[in-house]
């Protein structure tokens, strides 16, 4: 039996980080004074699952990690020691270890083992801090050292068994808590049936073999040198016993019993009482990542109830509802031009056919929707950590959790997200002093809030901190030579904050201030085809709101012909479209054209002339529309305008390549392609019009 | 290799080829330095062309093609093939062969290069032929609109000469100018 283990890797990393979100998001919902035991458990579970599944794969440097968090973890949990924040603070600095070790294994990132040993030692200390001397040691050098007794009664109860306290504490030390005459068999749990379990050479050959490493029957001495090259570089505490102190083993069963469950982590507890121990032996690591992932969902009997797609196969799903749906219309109009006594059968079905490709179509795009929760539910943190940081108080709410939105924009709007949060954090919620001095409460608040409005998902940031400052950015501005008006709107104003390198603070602090990053913000918003909102009232706070399509497959955009043709221009950068009047149209030495629009003299790009299609002379009384890319505006000559569309994104590029002017395609609903204008390289480039291919 | 037959198949279906012919296809099997020695052949202008028919994934009309601004005139455009964009070249421009009409009439090979797809218009298609390894010689060396580098050879049909095309390697080079340019 040959298994490559490697194949198991992205279940494990998925799952991995899972567990560590959830140990995160319930730690910062610990009540510190009255830790709920549920929560305790919950945590500790996670760290215990983690700890598991990187033993089984041998990355053992997480396996240190979680082992010592487990330990301070369990004593919490039992009570024996009284929560502090500083635990809480230091779990969640494990935590980011752990997920920056997990990260190094995926092979995206490198590990800082400075901070794994301060994180180590901090985890140590705080344990020594308890009272005893014996953990501390277990935990500072996570060791092959024989473990001494008060540290066995320590961990002996420590697997899967949190839930059942009232048991007898011979139950906890292994499955077969009824035969009590057999503890010395315990050691190897739960391989009773093997005839030689009482020595620890079969017991290595049997844990072997349920631990799927090492497939083909080892032989002691095979086994204990893979285990040796395994720990020597490792220092693994999992299988350390069995290397060290072979003899010991009959005389230290609870021990024994204690590694092999760390070791191997992912038994599900009732599995194990219930199957035959020797089918446990025998069953191949995919089923006992499974069980792995059983153990950490209560109850174990419940049935998975979602799988893990591939995107792609989404997405070809997503492409062929599509088509679905444009051969649906294409019947439903040839069908009109029918008799109406023949064509009756055929339009009810057709009707049906419309409803069902409609429901289907809906229920596909769901697929690829996730909550906006994945996003906010990093907030909490973020908030934490800087609050104190900064010395504020504040209060993070989020409302709308449940609003689903498209996984590849939920994955887009974190950085953005992040940055306004924290933005709002520095500048926008002021010092408690400050806000008693104003008569508002000691603690700022930070609302997050997402909600559907038509066809756009809006996301604010909202804080109940100074708002923004009309004549500090004003000045700033000028300061910085941006053309401004003392007569500007609100609205204008604020969205002067968006300018690279705008910053009002004061003091350039490692938080915020630098006035990178507000820039990026909006473009980032842009690139996704959102638009970025601001309202601020001085002294009351400032909201800012993200608007979104629902997804990056779908664009909302204007249809407009030129000559022939169909172009999407998309709604993010329009500012309007206007009839040009009489007189609006100037020209520079001739040539360059600019159209005068309110005070403004915006360049004219004639898209007839970009993409070479045959056209009139420039009238007067063309349509414009006015769009803006990067603060650039320039007017777009076009004939018509056809209607606003949301419009499903095609690749170019898959089959064709890119092409200058164009940043897409999409099919219209008579089934013909239409290309989307890439409005920001036209903007940028409006004098190189003719020379853009 | 036997679904890209059948779906090869579906497509030759759609346009009505005899059913001796979806026999050549099933029956094929590949001999000599090409990956199959069946060809699917079409006209262009008076000259008759041969490509691999494992990389024609299936014919159809000339159709609500969005042309595309400054593209060499060959490249017609693009279309909209069940969701995916398909470029079109029109080899009678790019071949300089044959009046150039578009009219119900007119056929599209769409072909299926590896990662790729694209249509190329031709004037009509008309055989599968499955051509033993003396059948074909090689090209001489001569100036035409198609270089001799993507000629794989002159395939002879009682009295028809088959020009055989290497259409993957036509179709990717820079001249065609379907892909974008690697810097």
């Amino acid at each position: 039996m040959s298994i490559d283990i490697a194949q198991f890797y992205q279940v494990f990393f998925e799952e991995a980080a899972e567990h560590l979100a959830t140990m995160e998001s319930l730690l910062l919902g610990l009540d510190v004074n009255d830790p709920s035991l549920d929560d305790l458990n919950a945590i500790f579970r996670s760290a215990h699952s983690i700890k598991g599944g990187s033993g089984t794969f041998g990355f053992n440097d997480m396996t240190e990690v979680t082992h010592i968090l487990e330990n301070l973890l369990d004593r919490l949990r039992k009570q024996e020691l009284q929560l502090t924040d500083e635990m809480v603070n230091v779990f969640l600095e494990a935590g980011d270890v752990i997920r920056m070790q997990l990260d190094a294994h995926r092979g995206e990132a490198s590990v800082d083992q400075a901070e794994v040993v301060a994180v180590c030692e901090k985890l140590a200390h705080l344990t020594a801090a308890s009272g005893n001397a014996a953990l501390q040691k277990t935990a500072a050098a996570p060791t092959i050292s024989p473990l001494p007794s008060p540290v066995l009664e320590e961990s002996a109860d420590y697997g899967f068994f949190d839930d059942e306290p009232a048991k007898p504490e011979t139950d906890d030390y292994g499955f077969f808590g009824d035969e009590p005459a057999q503890q010395a068999d315990e050691g190897y749990g739960f391989f009773a049936d093997a005839p030689v379990a009482a020595s620890p050479s079969a017991a290595k050959v049997q844990d072997g073999a349920g631990f799927g490493f090492f497939d083909d029957e080892p032989t002691v001495e095979s086994y204990v040198a893979a285990v040796q090259e395994l720990i020597v570089p490792d220092k693994d505490p999992g299988f350390g016993l069995f290397v060290d102190e072979p003899t010991q083993l009959p005389t230290t069963p609870q021990q024994a019993q204690q590694e092999s469950q760390q070791g191997y982590g992912f038994f599900q507890k009732i599995a194990l009482k219930q199957e035959a121990p020797s089918q446990t032996a025998d069953k191949p690591a995919a089923e006992m990542v499974h069980n792995r992932r059983s153990t950490d969902r209560q109850p174990a009997a419940v049935a998975e109830t979602s799988i893990r797609v591939n995107v792609e196969k989404v997405d070809h799903l997503i492409n062929l509802v599509g088509e679905l749906v444009i051969t649906q219309a294409m019947l439903a109009q040839a069908a009109q031009g029918m008799d109406a006594p023949i064509s009756e059968k055929l339009q009810e079905g057709l009707h049906q056919l419309e409803r069902n490709t409609r429901d289907l179509q809906e229920v596909i795009m769901s697929v690829r929707m996730l909550p906006i929760s994945f996003v906010f539910s990093r907030f909490p943190r973020v908030v934490r950590d800087l609050a104190s940081k900064l010395g504020k108080q504040v209060e993070l709410k989020t409302l709308g959790e449940g609003t689903e939105l498209d996984k590849g924009l939920i994955e887009k709007i974190a950085d953005p997200l992040t940055h306004l949060v924290r933005n709002s954090l520095d500048h926008g919620i002021e010092s408690p002093e400050k806000r008693l001095a104003a008569g508002k409460p000691e603690k700022g608040t930070i609302t997050l809030k997402a909600s559907h409005q038509g066809g756009n998902i809006v996301i604010e940031v909202s804080d109940d901190g100074g708002g923004l400052n009309r004549k500090k950015i004003l000045s700033k501005a000028r300061e910085r030579g941006l053309p401004v008006r003392d007569d500007m709107s609100d609205q204008e104003v604020w969205m002067l904050i968006f300018e690279a390198g705008f910053s009002t603070a004061d003091v350039v602090s490692d938080v915020s201030g630098r006035g990178v990053g507000m820039d990026v913000v909006k473009r980032n918003i842009a690139a996704m085809g959102g638009r970025v909102e601001i309202e601020s009232a001085e002294g009351m706070g400032t909201r800012i709101s993200i608007r979104l399509p629902l997804t990056l497959a779908i664009l909302d955009g204007l249809s407009v012909a030129v000559g022939e043709q169909t172009y999407i221009i998309p709604l993010g950068y329009i500012i309007e479209s206007l009839l040009m009047a009489e007189n609006d149209l100037r020209t520079v030495s001739g040539e360059g054209r600019l159209v005068h629009v309110r005070g403004e003299y915006l360049p004219l790009v004639v898209l007839h002339d970009l993409f070479s299609l045959p056209h009139e002379n420039v009238r007067e009384s063309s349509i414009v529309v006015i769009v803006e890319a990067d603060g650039k505006k320039v007017a777009l000559l076009v004939d018509e305008l056809n209607g606003q569309h949301q419009v499903v994104i095609k690749s170019l590029e898959s089959n064709f390549r890119k092409l200058p002017g164009i940043s897409g395609a999409t099919i219209m609903g008579d089934g013909k392609v239409a290309l989307i204008l890439d409005v920001a390289a036209i903007a940028l480039t409006p004098t190189q019009q003719n020379r853009l291919a | 290799m036997d679904g890209l037959k059948r779906e090869l198949l579906h497509g030759l279906v759609s346009v009505g080829l005899s059913g001796e012919e979806k026999m050549a296809i099933e029956n094929g099997n590949g001999v000599s330095g090409v990956s199959n020695n069946e060809f699917l052949t079409f006209i262009l202008g008076k000259e008759e062309y041969g490509i691999d028919i494992l990389k024609v994934q299936e014919i159809r009309g000339y159709d609500a093609v969005t042309s595309i601004a400054n593209m060499p005139e060959f490249i017609k455009g693009v279309i909209n093939l069940r969701g995916i964009i398909v470029p079109i070249v029109d080899l009678r421009i790019k071949f300089k062969l044959s009046q150039v009409t578009y009219d119900p009439f007119t056929v599209v090979i769409i072909l299926n290069l590896g990662a790729r797809v694209v249509g190329v218009v031709v004037d009509s298609v008309s055989d599968v032929l499955t051509l033993s390894t003396d059948q074909i010689r090689a090209a001489p060396e001569m100036s035409a609109a198609l270089d001799t580098r993507y000629i794989m050879g002159l395939g002879t049909v009682d009295e028809r000469m088959l020009i055989l095309v290497d259409i993957e390697k036509l179709m990717g080079s820079r001249e065609m100018a379907l892909v974008d340019e690697v810097a």
